[in-house]
């Protein structure tokens, strides 16, 4: 699955070759293609019978995951945060 | 938030034409989301590779405002890590889980191509919730945890969907850290997604 980072790094190298036109349709494309793939998404979850029946379960795993990632990154921001305002004081 | 209810909008379209098998299900005989996915990656390489200006203008940067990616990842594997000792999935899903940070689309893509469309729909739920919850939550987040934390819990949308949120939150002096935040936590979603997916 690793080539799928080829693509990218394929993008980024024509991108940087091609940094003197300005491609100012490019944010259009990639949110048509994200909601192409979103729609594709939704598609293969709802033919999934497995998924379907385990919804109500994956919903609050989901939730926990949200409020736990989040809360953790906060707390490192806090951390930092403090550490600046010490260097400032300094 | 329109941009979420958009993705959101298509996503259940899709989910509902699956349900009630409008559409035949032959239809996902064929990988059409891998190519589709391919796509995507392409494009968004291309419109960094397009814009090397946005790379240069990340010196200016307060010296240590640099790590607030790091602590970001950090802190969220810390948090799900939590999670991993109560709940029925291994440590590396939690992980791969989190590591979309908020990019939603890009996340539960690879997640369901990686690890099937069960982890993917966590995936996806999960990241949704995370954007919700820093346009929701900033002021409060701000004043517990200081101007950092809504960039924090932003995650990799702090340059573009939580951007405005966070600036009117935190002041216009965190525009650079919040797009060079949004930048690196974004560009390091499919690796660490990739990574975790890899670890059995």
């Amino acid at each position: 699955m690793f080539y799928v980072l080829l693509f990218m790094f394929a993008g980024m190298i024509s991108g940087y070759l091609l940094r003197s036109k300005k491609f100012s349709f490019l944010n259009r494309l990639i949110l048509l293609l994200i909601w192409l793939l979103l729609f594709l998404l939704g598609l293969e979850v709802g033919m999934n019978q497995q998924v379907v029946n385990q919804f109500a379960n994956l919903g609050m795993e989901a939730f926990l995951i949200a409020v736990l990632g989040t809360l953790g990154s906060v707390i490192g921001a806090k951390i930092l945060w403090n550490k600046i305002k010490k260097q400032n004081e300094r | 938030m329109k941009g979420s209810l958009i993705i959101l909008s298509f996503f259940v379209t899709g989910l509902l034409l699956g349900l009630y098998r409008i559409l035949p299900t032959s239809w996902l005989n064929f990988d059409y989301s891998l190519y589709v996915l391919c796509a995507l990656m392409f494009t968004v390489g291309f419109s960094i590779g397009n814009q090397p200006e946005t790379i240069r203008q990340f010196r200016t940067i307060h010296s240590s405002v640099i790590l607030l990616p790091f602590t970001t990842i950090i802190g969220t594997w810390a948090g799900v890590l939590l999670l991993s000792f109560f709940s029925k999935y291994s440590l590396p899903d939690y992980l791969a889980v989190s590591s979309g940070f908020g990019y939603y689309s890009l996340s539960s893509i690879l997640i369901t191509e990686y690890k099937g469309a069960e982890l993917g729909t966590i995936a996806l739920l999960a990241n949704i919730f995370r954007e919700v919850i820093t346009l929701l939550l900033s002021p409060a987040l701000a004043k517990y945890f200081g101007k950092l934390a809504p960039i924090a819990a932003g995650g990799a949308t702090t340059m573009d969907t939580t951007f405005p949120v966070i600036i009117k939150t935190s002041g216009k002096e965190f525009t650079i850290v919040s797009i060079y935040h949004g930048f690196v936590t974004d560009f390091s979603v499919p690796f660490l997604v990739t990574l975790w997916c890899g670890i059995k």
